[in-house]
């Protein structure tokens, strides 16, 4: 019989800490995969974030660095412009990007780093225990506002892969969801075609993938891939906002 | 026959394989694993197509998906 | 090799050059502001990087990232930065990488002025940012001693695989002094690292990190550390002492430009038949508590002359434990003590 589906080679044998359901796991596994189809293993180094991935220097088998929170597009620029034949990448969720890392992802993708930021949106901070993220929807409850969320006190949720979208210097901007089989299908095209950029040396390149969060949205798995896609998917459309040599974008089909 | 291998010590029985499953392959079992997770398990195995929607959906890479001979993809993976 | 009179930033960049350092993250700021700028157009002519960061927080990461790729890398700034690169700095101590940071210190706290000082002496020997980790620190006293320790500092950095910070005040950083540049490093001469984060090809790979969730692993990354530090401090000790030969009425202790103008200042009194001699530590962490301690031995009292309301002096009181009188004088804001006001004080506490 073929193996028509295996384990990657660029991830470590080890079980994570992620929680059953957590789309995490199958983050790292698309990353994995891209890594390994495109051969970058030998190549990559990652940098992990402060969350709920922190440990993701346990889980990549490939060279790894953890950053202080929120400073991993600088670390990434460090080492990519120490090494630029290294595929850097960074693996971020909410708090780490958005929030406290807010500066560092826009001079990042402002200057053009050739990295790839992988960018996993599950509006809440987890690691902490169930915070509001700049990403929580609006009514949403989490432990820091558990009223619901109140943009008239916290301001609506950010879409930060528009914000970079509107930066002039070439980039790949996407968004894909990790909830169904047929997005999952295409985050890992998506996150393929932005190591393939970067290995061409040809521009910032970012992903951000809308995830499920049960333990902390309160929901058993598959409740929490309902209430992404009735709640999230309407106000963080999917598809490729930008693309480096400006072509017509357009959202993925079928999503 | 295409058929799946669940490890099962690595599942952490969150169910989403059982869930995308066009064909029913999948359950959950009674039993414990080491962890203390009621693991997945493939209780209708000749009913699998080889769709790979359940490994594809897994986060803990618990299965990997056998065929015999050829196999159509749909969709470039 | 020609003297050249050069600006103490842009010596320091030179210098840095010289070492080997291709590789430079930073922000300007008053008064270091020329380092940057000076490699910003010297890099490109030996196939160096420079990189404006948004901030300094963002500097000091990147020079996390850099380092742990085995580079010689480099930043620059002055206080109010250095404060915000504290944070990097602990993860940098904490990861094992070799870094180089220059502080041309300016008068604080908060914004201050930009006017030289000597106020960070605490912030840096006490090793800037969280956790159990120190800083190793030197501090020279004029532009040529400011090339030659940033060329040994890149060394002593790959050596302990630590942070260290080259402190100068506005007055090294500005003033142009004649200067006598080493020769330049060969690149491919530097010792190799195979702890690098150069790609995972045909070994395990190598992570860069300072996480340590199990207590136990890491209470034995801070042993790890400390042994380190032992190290340096039986082996790294720097120090000057001026006209410290015989008994002395009065031993001045000073570091960096404060030194200089001690210097003049004791010279000055000598004609008044005062005995004054100047200790000048050079690295003011490991501090040579000892070689202090041993010179002061010779000498009625000490004065601690500093451009602060007194940092270092608590070293000097730590060294002595209570054996000499110690007496401190210090202006600060960007004030300059002179060497008539150095002086004078020397007359008053003598008289």
């Amino acid at each position: 019989m073929k193996k028509v589906f295996g384990y990657p080679e660029a991830l470590t044998p080890s079980m994570t800490h992620y929680c059953p359901g957590c789309t995490h796991g199958t983050i790292h596994r698309l990353v994995a995969e891209a890594l390994d189809e495109l051969a970058l293993r030998e190549r990559a180094a990652g940098i992990a974030p402060v969350g709920c991935s922190v440990l993701a220097y346990n889980y990549f088998n490939c060279d790894m660095y953890e950053a202080a929170h929120g400073r991993a597009p600088a670390v990434a620029t460090g080492v990519k412009r120490c090494r630029p034949d290294l595929i850097v990448f960074t693996y971020q969720g909410d708090g780490d990007l958005a929030s406290i890392g807010m500066a560092e992802i826009v001079h990042a993708a402002n200057r053009g780093e050739k990295i790839t930021v992988i960018f996993v949106n599950n509006a809440i901070y987890g690691m902490t225990g169930g915070q509001m993220a700049p990403t929580t929807m609006p009514g949403q409850i989490t432990s820091t506002c558990p009223m619901g969320r109140n943009t008239d006190h916290e301001g609506h949720p950010i879409r930060v892969v528009e914000l970079l979208s509107t930066l002039t210097t070439p980039a790949y901007v996407a968004r894909v969801a990790s909830h169904t089989p047929l997005h999952v299908v295409q985050a890992k095209q998506t996150i393929r075609e932005a190591f393939r950029l970067q290995a061409e040396h040809a521009c910032f390149t970012m992903v951000e993938v809308l995830s499920t969060c049960p333990t902390n949205w309160g929901l058993t798995a598959s409740e929490a891939n309902n209430w992404l896609a009735k709640n999230m998917l309407p106000y963080y459309p999917l598809g490729v906002l930008k693309r480096p040599d400006g072509a017509d974008i357009g959202a993925l089909k079928g999503a | 026959m295409p058929k799946i291998v669940v490890d099962i010590q690595r599942c952490k029985g969150c169910e989403r394989c059982v869930e995308v499953c066009p064909q029913g392959v999948i359950s959950m079992s009674k039993q414990l694993n080491q962890k203390g997770y009621f693991y997945a398990q493939a209780t209708n195995q000749s009913r699998c197509i080889g769709c790979t929607f359940c490994a594809l959906n897994c986060p803990d890479v618990a299965i990997e998906v056998f065929v015999h001979g050829t196999q159509y993809k749909f969709i470039e993976y | 090799m020609a003297k050249v009179l050069m600006k103490g930033c842009e010596a320091i960049g030179e210098a840095a050059i010289r070492a080997g350092c291709r590789n430079f993250f930073g922000y300007p700021i008053t008064p270091q502001t020329e380092v940057p700028e000076y490699l910003a157009k010297r890099f490109p002519e030996v196939g160096g990087v420079y990189i404006q960061a948004e901030s300094e927080v963002a500097s000091i990461n990147m020079l996390y990232g850099g380092a742990g790729t085995g580079k010689r890398v480099l930043t620059s700034s002055s206080s109010p930065g250095i404060s915000l690169m504290a944070e990097g700095v602990s993860y940098i101590a904490a990861s094992h990488l070799p870094v180089v940071m220059v502080n041309i210190v300016r008068a604080g706290p908060g914004l201050g002025g930009i006017l030289p000082a000597q106020s960070d002496y605490l912030q840096a020997t006490k090793g800037l940012g969280h956790g159990d980790y120190r800083l190793v620190v030197l501090a020279p006293s004029s532009v040529q001693e400011a090339v030659d320790l940033m060329y040994q500092a890149f060394d002593l950095a790959d050596k302990y695989l630590t942070p260290v910070m080259v402190m100068g005040d506005g007055m090294i950083g500005q003033m142009m002094e004649p200067v006598e540049m080493p020769e330049m490093r060969d690149l491919d001469d530097l010792p190799a690292k195979e702890w690098a984060v150069t790609g995972a090809r045909g070994r395990k790979p190598n992570i860069v990190n300072s996480l340590y969730l199990s207590e136990v692993a890491c209470n034995e990354n801070n042993w790890k550390l400390k042994k380190k530090y032992d190290e340096i401090i039986k082996t790294e000790k720097r120090w000057e002492t001026y006209d410290c030969d015989d008994d002395m009425d009065l031993l001045i202790v000073a570091y960096g430009t404060m030194a200089r103008i001690c210097k003049t200042a004791a010279d000055e009194l000598a004609g008044e038949n005062l005995k004054l001699g100047v200790f000048r530590p050079i690295t003011l962490w490991p501090y040579p508590y000892e070689a202090l301690e041993q010179t002061a031995a010779k000498a009625n009292r000490i004065l601690v002359v500093e451009m602060s309301t007194g940092q270092m002096v608590e070293d000097v009181q730590l060294a002595m434990l209570g054996k000499k009188q110690i007496d401190f004088y210090g202006l600060t804001g960007g004030m300059v003590p002179s060497p008539d006001d150095v002086a004078d004080q020397v007359r008053k506490l003598l008289k």
